[in-house]
């Protein structure tokens, strides 16, 4: 038989247990082993307490999803192991602390690998995440990882912190280590091999940090708000180097209006919320829209509405992003793909809105934001073009800062330049910038100004028109799927799971979602067999757009809002479905393998 | 030498005859012609209500925002470009009612910005409803019956709050108020200046006269302004006289003096890009 290419590792127990830090030593060892990775955190919103399932997929680069079922599970707690067992692949292995969780009754084919945690460690000062590290160590050996580059991850993830802290991880997780050689068999039905090319390991809040500060992003505003705070965590202890401000403010009215203040002064600013706080944020962004000041407002969705599912992913948040503010006013909406599409979003992010004068919105998702993958290095270009839009030096003469041009940008005068005082007014106004409401409403300037301001939306269309959408797989196919931002992945790994199972499959996958691509996408819709919209929502929001935009109207959805992501089998199945005889108009997906009981007490 | 007539700008102004805006409008050009500050490196930054349209009669640059907001984007403003000088004006709705959070939070974190409160204690633009600073039983057109609510004292807050410059002044003597302005752009930190500024149309009872019968000088009563406890005595004075001048004055260092991103040359001069080593020392922490 064919040995096992990729396998899946699901770390479970209580949040605060470690379970991240794990997680993270176990990607670097894949990518310094040039192996693939991709791991997607279930957690519940507690800091303490709740159960936290890390699932991380590997196999050759690239691994597109977190996988469906495992092969290896680390199970911290009785009940992780006890709930997850009957998630297990065929040889599946659970490695627990035989100390505190008993092995399962009856396992079937799984195979349980107690280990004796407090035995191993007894001569070692106690420490409660010790247990995951020796766990780790014996999973290293069970899979055949070789010592000292596991040694190595371990040190990079540990050291960063302390020598001492390092030295003690290594020790502990070579009593692992040294405890399965002894005990276990490698399990060899899984045979992995890396191509040896160190990458580097990367989420998708990480690269939008990382674009804005190589996009020349000089002021972050932000309020915690999960999954958004990442980017902000990751700036707080960059910024400083870079030349650029992170400023948690007291509230996300303040981080726009901020952000705002400093885009009109001339630096390059963004904020970053989740759907809560981008919802308290939408009366400044149309203000950004007409004093025609650049922002980028990064909008991470999670399970709404209302407080809704805080750490949860969701795709609900769509027309919430497009209808912004009160009003009319030139914008655009950029939906990234996958961590690295999400470096180069931020940067054309930034340049639309300096070049437009305008606010940019990048809506992502839990599902990206916080997603851990293996990416290539060269995959980012480190001296992307930065377009810094129409600004002028020095002023002679009347400065109109709202010139009616015919491309409707107005070249702008940042503060601080001679000659080029001007007011930039919320009112509407003229093209000096002076309000025309306030003695009588002028008709004539209002239609002129809307027009000008709206005429910018040409640009922007002819400029995001080729980041408009991705294609993958054949022109012509029996299905054509349809998704947009953060599904990309996985949607390629279904439609690649169905070109397997004999159907010919093509994706179109939406990364701007305004100004909506409708001259590009119009046609594929048309000259396609049959199309499926997939979205992690409830309302089929993209379906939706796509029969605003164009009129074409898609008979066939598949929608999941239960706050998990889609995962390639279940998927796969219910595509398989739409190309029966009686194909279901809308299918919805619910992840009940990971199904928590609640104890009511 | 400039003027005051030099950061006039030609732009209609639209308040009502006799309205206490006026006098701010004089006061705070004569304060920035005495300290000669550069037009171009000038930002006025307002919210909404009538005391808002003030940028729109400066010459130099301005930015009229959200009600409410003023103050969150001048503190961008100054974040951005530490080297202009910010200057926020606006009322007592826009900055004691809607933008009261972040006049809070403004306070404590000290940014070299002046913030000029036109308090009529009534909402002028919108018809005359009650605002934070209406009296208790004051009847507005939304309080028939009289103001079922407390005044919010604005300086006893923002000394408490952690304001390192706390003056106010009156239209009606402008002379007076310019001085405060120049004590409060001079000052170096936040500076709340508050100006009892009457509305002749909404608020018929804290008018010229009303307040005339009132206000004094601090001077007169020897006050110390380094000295906090006497500063809020002052503010929360229970017997009907009102203090003109400056409460509170302390040097303590501003935002952009400790935040370590600000140490160097203002944020919209710092280089955009990366060179290949910061480039590659970057991409090393991700391997």
């Amino acid at each position: 038989m064919d040995k096992q290419r990729e396998a899946t590792i699901w770390i479970g127990g209580e949040a605060g247990e470690g379970i991240g830090s794990a997680g993270d030593v176990w990607m670097k060892t894949m990518a310094r082993l040039g192996l693939g990775a991709f791991a997607h955190n279930s957690y519940q919103s507690v800091i303490r307490g709740g159960q936290v399932l890390l699932q991380i997929r590997i196999g050759p680069h690239p691994v597109l999803s977190q996988g469906g079922s495992w092969d290896f599970l680390v199970a911290l707690s009785q009940s992780v192991l006890d709930l997850n067992l009957r998630s297990a692949r065929p040889q599946g292995r659970v490695l627990f602390n035989a100390d505190t969780v008993k092995p399962p009754d009856s396992p079937g084919s799984v195979l349980p690998c107690g280990v004796p945690v407090g035995e191993l460690t007894a001569d070692l000062p106690k420490n409660p995440v010790m247990q995951n590290t020796v766990l780790l160590g014996a999973l290293a050996f069970l899979l055949m990882v070789p010592w000292d580059v596991f040694e190595g991850a371990v040190r990079a993830q540990f050291g960063k912190r302390k020598a001492e802290l390092s030295d003690q991880n290594v020790t502990v997780a070579r009593r692992g280590w040294d405890f399965a050689q002894k005990t276990f068999s490698p399990a060899e039905h899984i045979a992995l091999s890396g191509d040896g090319k160190r990458r580097m390991v990367i989420t998708g809040n990480q690269a939008i940090a990382l674009g804005a500060v190589a996009g020349g992003c000089k002021f972050y505003a932000a309020y915690p708000m999960t999954p958004a705070s990442s980017i902000m965590h990751w700036l707080a202890s960059h910024a400083v180097r870079y030349g650029m401000l992170m400023k948690q403010t007291e509230d996300e009215l303040s981080a726009i209006n901020m952000a705002i203040g400093a885009g009109y002064t001339g630096v390059r600013a963004m904020v970053g919320t989740s759907g809560g706080g981008f919802a308290l944020m939408t009366e400044a962004i149309g203000m950004a829209g007409m004093i025609e000041a650049p922002v980028v407002a990064v909008l991470s969705q999670r399970g709404g509405p209302s407080t809704g599912q805080p750490t949860k992913t969701e795709q609900g948040d769509l027309f919430q992003a497009l209808g912004a503010s009160q009003g009319e006013y030139p914008k655009a909406v950029l939906a990234p793909l996958d961590a690295v599409d999400a470096y180069y979003t931020t940067i054309e992010a930034h340049n639309l809105a300096e070049k437009y004068q305008m606010p940019v919105i990048v809506i992502l998702d839990m599902y990206l934001s916080e997603r851990n993958v293996v990416a290539d290095p060269e995959s980012l270009n480190p001296h992307f073009p930065i377009e810094r839009g129409e600004v002028v030096g020095s002023v002679e003469g009347e400065f109109l800062r709202y010139r009616d041009t015919p491309s409707g940008v107005s070249p702008r005068a940042l503060p601080g330049t001679p000659g080029g005082t001007h007011i930039a007014s919320s009112d509407e106004h003229n093209e000096q910038g002076v309000l025309v409401t306030d003695w009588y409403t002028n008709p004539t300037t209002r239609t002129k100004m809307m027009e000008k301001r709206m005429r910018k939306m040409e640009g922007v269309r002819r400029d995001t028109l080729e980041r408009g959408f991705v294609c993958e797989g054949p022109e012509q196919a029996d299905i054509t799927l349809v998704g947009w931002g953060s599904t990309f992945q996985i949607l390629e790994e279904a439609r690649r799971a169905l070109e397997a199972g004999g159907h010919s499959a093509n994706l179109l996958q939406f990364r701007t979602v305004w100004p909506f691509p409708t001259q590009r996408a119009l046609p594929i819709l048309q000259a396609a067999k049959k199309v499926v919209c997939v979205e992690n929502n409830y309302g089929g929001l993209l379906a939706r757009l796509i029969r605003q935009e164009t009129g074409f109207t898609i008979p066939q959805a598949v929608h999941k809002f239960d706050g998990e992501p889609f995962s390639v089998e279940p998927l796969t199945r219910a595509l398989e479905k739409c190309l029966g005889e009686d194909a279901p108009a809308l299918q919805t997906l619910v992840s009940s393998k990971l199904d928590i009981p609640v104890i009511l007490k | 030498m400039s003027t005051a007539a030099d950061y006039k700008s030609r732009v209609r102004i639209t308040w009502c005859p006799g309205c206490g805006d006026y006098g701010v409008l004089n006061a705070l050009q004569t304060a920035c012609a005495e300290l000669e500050i550069e037009r171009h490196n000038l930002v006025v930054v307002s919210g909404i209500g009538c005391s808002s349209d003030l940028p729109h009669f400066m010459n130099a640059y301005g930015v009229h925002t959200l009600h409410g907001r003023a103050v969150p984007v001048a503190q961008g403003i100054k974040m951005a470009n530490k080297a202009l000088t910010v200057v926020i004006t606006g009322g007592d709705g826009d900055g004691y009612g809607i933008g009261v959070g972040h006049f809070i939070h403004a306070l404590r974190r000290n940014l070299d910005i002046t913030y000029i409160v036109m308090d009529n204690q009534i909402y002028g633009l919108t018809t005359g409803q009650a605002s934070p600073t209406s009296v208790k039983c004051a009847k507005t057109k939304s309080t028939p019956e009289g103001n079922p609510e407390n005044a919010l004292n604005p300086l006893a807050m923002a000394l408490v709050g952690g304001a390192t410059f706390v003056g106010r002044g009156f239209s009606g003597d402008p002379v007076q108020l310019a001085e405060v302005m120049k004590r409060g752009l001079a000052h170096k930190g936040f500076s709340l200046v508050d100006v009892f500024s009457p509305c002749v149309t909404w608020n018929k009872v804290n008018t010229y006269a009303w307040f005339r019968e009132r206000v004094f000088k601090l001077e007169q009563e020897g006050h110390d302004p380094s000295n906090l406890e006497a500063a809020i005595r002052q503010a929360m004075r229970s017997d009907d006289r009102l203090a003109l001048g400056v409460f509170y004055e302390v040097d303590h260092p501003t935002f952009a003096e400790e935040e370590p991103s600000l140490q160097g040359e203002p944020l919209v001069k710092s280089r955009i890009g990366l060179t290949d080593e910061e480039w590659n020392s970057l991409i090393e922490e991700f391997l």
